[in-house]
């Protein structure tokens, strides 16, 4: 969903991080991408190159690092991993799983200079 | 965050911007066009000197870490572990601080398009216009006729143009305050883009977001686009005048959204009719009077 201005958001975090850290050009981005976030790392690489063509990051490379789902059963007391965002626990079944991970869509680090 | 353009103009009651923008924005903060650009064909074949002065200088001790070591570039790692979604949290917060000091209380309709949020807000201002100080922010990629349509009920309405935007941010929707005379003690609806999916992610600022499904719809769309039934407080299930020619199972529907957001409350309303439309008005004045009781308990003027 919506990868497009997610990405746009990106670029602007890292216009702003060049001002206040005084950096003019960014050669890698390091993103957390949750799995059950909504959030298809895929179409985020393609409008990547797009979004950042005549920026300061334009021919950066972008790494996606993916966060599992996971959240707390109720019924079972524990975490477990989730597979679909509002999925059914994969050990007792039911729905009464909070999601705790898997969510992030986070600028992590740069590789500037 | 701004869809349109990426920097800071969003369109209102006008078309999109063209995408050179952005570029242009990009330029403006990299510096490298000025100072050197006959001597750097390829912008990446500079980064390991500094470019502080004028064209003619290329001094190795000027970079970031203050010196030069033959062989090693002055690239560093910035950790800065940053939300995509801050910014927009921030431009929504600046919004909520608004209505909270205007003691407004903002609406957020989403749906599929075609659910029937125009001619609902057009039943609601016309039920309510006469108790409630309202206006209206509509959300579109093109035209302005939604906004049209509010305005012939005699309430201000702000048209957004998204152009290839899928959704509303916070952004925009500051813009179109600037532009609104918001009153005191009103009602602020704001119509999003109709979009299942995106505006899902994006607080304008709102007190709450209304889902609209209408019966001519899947009954299962809850479990096919959960994030907008988990991020809504209430779902208004429209077009209940069509039930007795449609196969629609209301509970099987509410069922679905439920299990994706307990909390969710639900409607069954006919903008048409008028069904249902009662109680969806006392769910909107008992959250406009609450608006304004924290405003007299916080003792700011009403």
């Amino acid at each position: 969903m919506h990868e497009m201005s997610l990405t746009e958001g990106v670029v602007e975090i890292l216009q702003e991080e060049a001002r206040k850290q005084g950096f003019s050009r960014v050669r890698l981005v390091r993103l957390e991408i949750g799995a059950i976030g909504g959030v298809d790392p895929q179409a985020m690489e393609f409008c990547f190159d797009a979004v950042t063509r005549g920026t300061l990051a334009e021919g950066a490379r972008l790494e996606i690092v993916t966060t599992p789902g996971q959240g707390w059963c109720l019924d079972c007391g524990k975490t477990v991993p989730l597979l679909e965002r509002f999925g059914a626990c994969p050990e007792c079944g039911n729905h009464h799983v909070q999601m705790t991970g898997g969510g992030e869509m986070r600028v992590r680090e740069l590789e500037v200079d | 965050m701004c869809t349109v353009c990426g920097c800071g103009s969003a369109s209102i009651e006008t078309g999109a911007q063209d995408l050179k923008t952005v570029h242009d924005h990009g330029h403006e903060t990299h510096d490298h066009t000025h100072s050197h650009d006959h001597d750097h064909v390829h912008g990446h074949h500079h980064h390991d000197h500094a470019h502080a002065g004028a064209a003619e200088k290329i001094d190795f001790g000027g970079g970031l870490a203050g010196v030069h070591v033959p062989g090693m570039s002055q690239e560093r790692i910035v950790q800065i572990e940053r939300d995509i979604l801050s910014k927009n949290r921030s431009y929504a917060e600046a919004n909520r601080a608004r209505f909270a000091h205007q003691d407004v209380l903002a609406l957020n309709f989403v749906s599929s398009p075609g659910s029937g949020k125009t001619s609902l807000l057009v039943r609601v201002i016309e039920d309510l216009k006469s108790r409630q100080t309202i206006a209206v922010i509509e959300g579109d990629q093109q035209t302005s006729n939604d906004a049209e349509r509010i305005r012939a009920t005699g309430v201000p309405a702000i048209q957004i143009n998204t152009g290839k935007g899928c959704h509303l941010d916070a952004h925009m929707v500051g813009h179109a305050l600037e532009s609104l005379a918001l009153q005191d003690n009103s009602l602020l609806f704001i119509e999003n883009v109709g979009n299942l999916v995106c505006p899902a992610a994006f607080d304008l600022g709102e007190e709450h977001k209304v889902v609209l499904l209408s019966t001519t719809e899947g009954e299962d769309k809850p479990a096919k686009y959960p994030d907008m039934f988990a991020a809504a407080d209430l779902m208004l299930l429209n077009k209940a005048d069509l039930l007795p020619h449609l196969d629609f199972d209301v509970g099987a529907c509410i069922a679905h959204a439920l299990r994706v957001n307990p909390n969710l409350q639900t409607l069954v309303v006919s903008a048409k009719t008028g069904e249902g439309m009662a109680a969806f008005y006392a769910w909107i004045e008992t959250r406009a009077a609450r608006a304004q009781k924290t405003a007299q308990s916080k003792g700011t003027p009403a």
